[in-house]
């Protein structure tokens, strides 16, 4: 998934699938969500969000890294999911723009594709210190679209 | 908000009786404007926070309260291990003792305002701020568990900082019972070049004008006079804090459910002190703790650095620096009895009355500075410890204005720029590499931080000494 430079919803159809992205209020920090036809779609799509939260720049997918993580239950996935994306932000100094995941038994694998974080042109504006479990939800609606949200502290 | 579930039991007390699986009322200190404007969520937090294992007297909510994660913004709740009470990783947060010190500088307006734009802009280059920013100092192994383990302590010991410091930071500048050995590599490697770095969001270096003296003799003690001059520097744990915080929380919510323990919301994820899990996460947050401290203690070291290439005489000593994302042991009166509590603060200050035997002899007869902040253009407030506040909230006030906005809705109401463009016309220069963390910073976006300050006042939890206006702002 591409990360828009949108700060708000987007959604962009993908065959009959419809896969996107939002912001929600909390009062001190932020809401992500993502939603698409399977759970790692929504996972891709909420990392999306969680970028679009630090810069609303293009992020060039000029570098890849490889992270997997793992919990008992796919709310907590979710969460840990978030808080490795911010690990390699945090390390690597990066700001990521394009994700790719595969969740199998509780087991998360991923690829990220972004860029050294240039601060005249990404210009970020909060740095994600962690992924919380207030409004921490992944479900599928009746029409079997996956959303996976939580709130982020920045 | 509806106000009807609560009785006013005093002017700006109100209280909330036990239902459900709570063990203890919701009290909340505020004005009726204040609570009425409190966010539901907010209220619905602190009655989850009543329901946890060896909770003592009640769940507190400072006038500065807000909808958070776990523990509303401003949610001061106490346990006793000895009657299974819990330690709560996510009743901490992730931004593990997150506070504020303020210096003196001996200086008055006029010094500051004749060199006031170089000044903004050195301090903008020496503080690194924001993410992409990198300190200058890079620990090994070695180092990383010496800061962990000596805090402010430490930092002084490699040079950054005042042997006259330690007096007026929390615990004398080093947090006992420290375990470096219980903070993952991980955390640590995410802290391996952020010591000595602002951060972002709601951080910030001020630097801020003494407008009006509330209590002259306590004023006078703390070192301020109208129209002098201080430095304040709002951050905490950094990258570290925030790796232990995220860790622990899954832990935690993995170990209550084995446990047996209901969360009534996962984010209060938690283990009874007396537990192995429990141990080791406070010798995590104390290391946090010190980490935090030795941040503070080395970015004071760089504004002192600035301050003296203008100013070759002002050397900045302490008035007081106070954490305010903790879980703290101490001893408080229960019921006629002194009792050891783990009493944890989620954006509420610690307030130590006149007399309290931690503050430093020049400090006690006074009470402990109480550092408010507020919003980059409203300004920010000194107040002081009220004896009072033990029996109210074992000993804590509020922390800063509180959010009246999301940053979402900030975003949508204001351009960072023309913040930035209306705060110089008032004569206050902010320098920040994020033009959106501005917006979403928008003095607008904060509650009215003199309304929370005078209910804190009005409930004798502290009392106004100072409030301060800003001349410069540098955020992350």
């Amino acid at each position: 998934m591409q990360a828009s430079s949108s700060k708000s919803a987007s959604s962009a159809p993908r065959g009959d699938r419809v896969t996107g992205w939002e912001h929600f209020p909390h009062d001190a920090d932020i809401g992500v969500r993502g939603w698409g036809a399977t759970p790692a779609e929504a996972f891709e799509q909420a990392a999306c969000a969680l970028t679009a939260a630090v810069t609303q720049a293009r992020v060039v997918p000029q570098s890849e890294v490889r992270l997997t993580c793992a919990a008992p239950d796919l709310e907590l996935l979710f969460a840990e999911w978030l808080n490795a994306i911010i690990y390699e932000m945090a390390v690597r100094r990066m700001l990521f723009g394009k994700f790719a995941v595969r969740i199998s038994d509780g087991h998360l694998e991923a690829t990220l594709r972004g860029e050294p974080v240039d601060v005249a042109r990404h210009a970020p504006a909060s740095e994600p210190k962690g992924a919380t479990y207030t409004a921490l939800k992944v479900a599928s609606d009746a029409d079997g679209i996956w959303s996976a949200a939580c709130v982020v502290d920045v | 908000m509806d106000i009807s579930r609560f009785t006013r039991i005093e002017p700006a007390t109100w209280r909330m009786e036990p239902s459900g699986a709570m063990s203890v009322p919701v009290v909340i200190y505020a004005d009726e404007t204040l609570l009425q404007e409190m966010d539901d969520k907010a209220v619905e937090q602190a009655s989850n926070v009543a329901s946890l294992p060896g909770i003592v007297r009640g769940s507190y909510v400072m006038p500065d309260g807000h909808w958070g994660y776990g523990f509303p913004i401003g949610g001061v709740a106490a346990f006793d291990p000895d009657r299974g009470g819990v330690v709560s990783a996510g009743g901490v947060g992730f931004d593990i003792s997150c506070g504020v010190r303020t210096m003196l500088t001996g200086l008055f307006v006029p010094d500051v305002m004749r060199v006031q734009r170089p000044l903004a802009d050195s301090l903008f280059r020496q503080i690194p701020a924001g993410i992409g920013s990198k300190g200058a100092i890079t620990l090994d192994a070695i180092d990383m568990d010496a800061m962990l383990a000596g805090g402010a302590q430490w930092a002084l010991e490699q040079g950054w900082g005042d042997e006259a410091d330690l007096e007026r930071i929390e615990e004398n500048g080093k947090m006992a019972g420290a375990r470096p050995d219980s903070v993952s590599e991980r955390a640590k490697e995410r802290q391996r070049e952020e010591m000595g770095t602002l951060g972002s969001g709601n951080h910030y270096l001020e630097v801020q004008a003494v407008a009006e003296i509330f209590d002259h003799t306590v004023a006078a003690a703390f070192g301020i006079a109208e129209d002098s001059v201080v430095v304040t520097i709002h951050c905490g744990s950094r990258g570290l804090g925030h790796q232990i915080g995220s860790e622990f929380l899954k832990e935690m919510v993995i170990t209550a459910e084995a446990r047996g323990i209901t969360l009534p919301d996962r984010e209060l994820a938690c283990a009874p002190v007396n537990s192995e899990v429990g141990q080791r996460y406070l010798g995590a947050m104390r290391a946090a703790t010190n980490c935090a401290l030795a941040n503070r203690e080395i970015l004071g070291h760089y504004a002192r650095r600035v301050f003296a290439h203008f100013f070759p005489n002002a050397d900045l000593p302490i008035l007081f620096d106070v954490s305010h994302n903790t879980c703290k042991a101490e001893t408080h009166l229960v019921d006629g009895k002194r009792r050891e509590l783990f009493v944890h603060r989620k954006g509420a200050t610690r307030a130590f009355g006149p007399g309290h035997a931690s503050l430093p002899l020049s400090l006690r007869p006074f009470g402990q500075p109480v550092l408010i902040g507020g919003s980059m253009g409203t300004g920010s407030y000194i107040l002081v410890g009220d004896e009072r506040s033990e029996g109210k909230a074992f000993s804590s006030a509020c922390h800063g204005a509180g959010r009246a906005l999301s940053r979402h809705a900030a975003l949508k109401q204001w351009s960072g720029r023309k913040i930035v463009d209306e705060l110089a016309a008032r004569g206050i220069l902010v320098r920040s590499p994020s033009t959106r963390g501005v917006a979403e910073e928008a003095p607008g976006a904060y509650k009215d931080v003199g309304a929370v300050v005078a209910a804190a006042e009005h409930a004798g939890l502290a009392r106004r000494v100072a409030r301060l206006r800003p001349l410069i702002c540098v955020k992350g």
